[in-house]
């Protein structure tokens, strides 16, 4: 197993409440990781000390190491962007940009100048068709991201976030807004795209990381009870809470 | 259950009554402007300058102070937006974590929002002497701008503060820096709001009367710089009103008249423009 991230040791308090306990986990590259937990476990956290979105919000304190491309993420002098460059996000809801549907797709590209005019709309159109979303918005690019429907802007978010060229994609249940159809075309888009990138999605749906998981981490109560391959996790359960969580004893 | 249905009725009523009052205070301010100052208004009124001075005289308009109140009140707004827009946006963008210094920023405001103009009259007054300057349209400027601010950046503080946390995590993680999101995504996330804010602005300096007191002057000329005092409209009804001369008296309500159509015509040229822009806003 090639790792793509490695999480050593990672403490995180907000004020004096401990929320990450000691996390001791690897992500391994071209798979999709699903962090699996009841609500309120940390798992969002985790998912967003990984692009030091945590930096957003007062009295967060994170100690420990985030290796990434043998980079220590959280002690770098490397710039937070060109961090964040790396990953593309994908949130619980879509966040389209408040500008139009060709906009939301360039803005990335633009913040770090690549391509002339010409290039650039042949990103977007690659990047659009990448999910699927070409055909149906191909005539309305220029009209306000606003309009699309809420499973199309969850995709729109993705091209966007693809469009960066990031190496690993980071959803926080990007699924628990939509309709089953286009949760479906998530999956399955996150399905192809593990060739290409590393996945890490938070899910609190148990079917959900079964349909699509390559490798789990279960977390519970800010520590992470167990991790490993999904077809052991699910099989073969080690730990008492595993077992406990996937009988379905608690949510 | 009989006391909650009273309660229910009781609280009903309040507050039909409360927008029955509101409305029909406005109604009846409206009413008495236009009765009382479209018999005095003719196009001499606003195409000219007085005739025979603003206090005894019956001819002329008052154009000067129509001119005085645009360039005080755009002037104002402008320098005010200068400094405003930046506060506004490095307070929500910037110090965004630092949740006990914003809040502490915002009571300040709030404290600098509740003084009377009259005071901010009196301390562009000290600024005029420490400066050297006579009442002139750069005085009344700089003291309007004073006196506006922190309006305009509490104002635009609210506006910004309806940007979702996940908007702002969205456009991080696409790598651009918070100056990118600022300007790229907040501003264009809440053009609307930003419009109305900076005209709220702009009502409240054309609108003022006691800042301008002892910075702008008075005169019966149009100024041709910023060293020359200025007149204004509210201070052309303040004298006018205390004209000892009947005609006079009501000249103030066709210069009342003209300034609330001033501020309708602003008020209905930002909502068209921030109509225009809403519609890229994302709604949540």
């Amino acid at each position: 197993m090639n790792s793509k991230i490695d999480i050593i040791n990672l403490n995180l308090f907000i004020g004096k409440q401990q929320i990450l306990k000691n996390i001791n986990v690897q992500i391994p590259e071209n798979k999709i990781t699903v962090i699996l937990g009841p609500s309120g476990c940390g798992k969002t956290t985790l998912l967003k000390s990984l692009n030091r979105l945590t930096d957003l919000y007062e009295d967060v304190k994170v100690q420990g190491k985030i290796i990434i491309d043998n980079e220590d993420i959280l002690n770098t002098k490397l710039d937070v962007t060109t961090i964040r460059k790396k990953m593309g996000l994908l949130a619980q809801r879509p966040y389209p940009l408040p500008m139009s549907i060709f906009k939301n797709i360039a803005y990335g590209l633009k913040i770090s100048n690549r391509g002339n005019k010409k290039a650039l709309s042949l990103r977007v159109e690659h990047n659009l068709k990448q999910v699927n979303l070409w055909d149906e918005v191909k005539d309305r690019l220029h009209s306000p991201a606003s309009r699309l429907s809420i499973g199309q802007q969850q995709r729109l978010c993705l091209a966007r976030g693809l469009a960066v060229d990031p190496e690993i994609i980071l959803a926080d249940e990007p699924t628990s807004a939509l309709d089953p159809i286009s949760s479906q075309a998530i999956e399955q888009k996150f399905i192809e795209l593990k060739q290409q990138y590393t996945v890490v999605m938070v899910t609190h749906i148990l079917r959900q990381a079964r349909r699509i998981a390559d490798y789990v981490i279960f977390m519970y109560l800010g520590e992470v009870v167990e991790f490993g391959d999904a077809e052991d996790f699910f099989n073969n359960p080690k730990e008492e809470r595993t077992k406990a969580y996937l009988k379905g004893s608690f949510n | 259950m009989k006391i909650k249905k009273t309660e229910e009725i009781i609280f009903k009523a309040l507050m039909y009554i409360s927008v029955a009052f509101i409305t029909s205070s406005l109604f009846l301010i409206v009413l008495s402007i236009f009765y009382k100052g479209l018999p005095s208004m003719s196009w001499e009124m606003i195409s000219q300058t007085p005739k025979g001075g603003f206090y005894f005289g019956k001819e002329g308009g008052i154009l000067n102070a129509i001119i005085g109140s645009l360039y005080l009140s755009i002037g104002a707004t402008i320098i005010a937006m200068l400094f405003g827009i930046p506060i506004a946006l490095f307070i929500n963008v910037y110090l965004k974590k630092y949740n006990r210094f914003v809040n502490g920023i915002r009571f300040f405001l709030d404290i600098l929002w509740g003084i009377p103009s009259i005071v901010y009259g009196a301390f562009g007054f000290t600024i005029m002497i420490m400066l050297g300057i006579k009442t002139s349209l750069l005085a009344g400027i700089i003291t309007v701008s004073i006196f506006i601010l922190p309006i305009m950046v509490r104002a635009l503080d609210e506006v910004l503060k309806t940007v979702p946390n996940g908007l702002f995590e969205a456009s991080l993680s696409l790598g651009s820096t918070r100056t990118e999101t600022a300007f790229k995504v907040f501003i264009r996330q809440t053009v609307p709001g930003l419009a109305t804010a900076i005209l709220l602005s702009f009502g409240r300096a054309i609108g003022d009367a006691a800042s301008v007191l002892f910075t702008t002057g008075y005169t019966d000329h149009i100024p041709t710089s910023i060293m020359q005092p200025t007149a204004t409209l509210p201070l052309a009804i303040f004298f006018q009103l205390g004209s000892p001369i009947e005609e006079v008296r009501c000249r103030a309500y066709s210069s009342a008249l003209i300034l609330t159509i001033i501020i309708l015509l602003i008020s209905v040229i930002s909502r068209y423009i921030s109509s225009k822009y809403n519609k890229h806003r994302i709604k949540f």
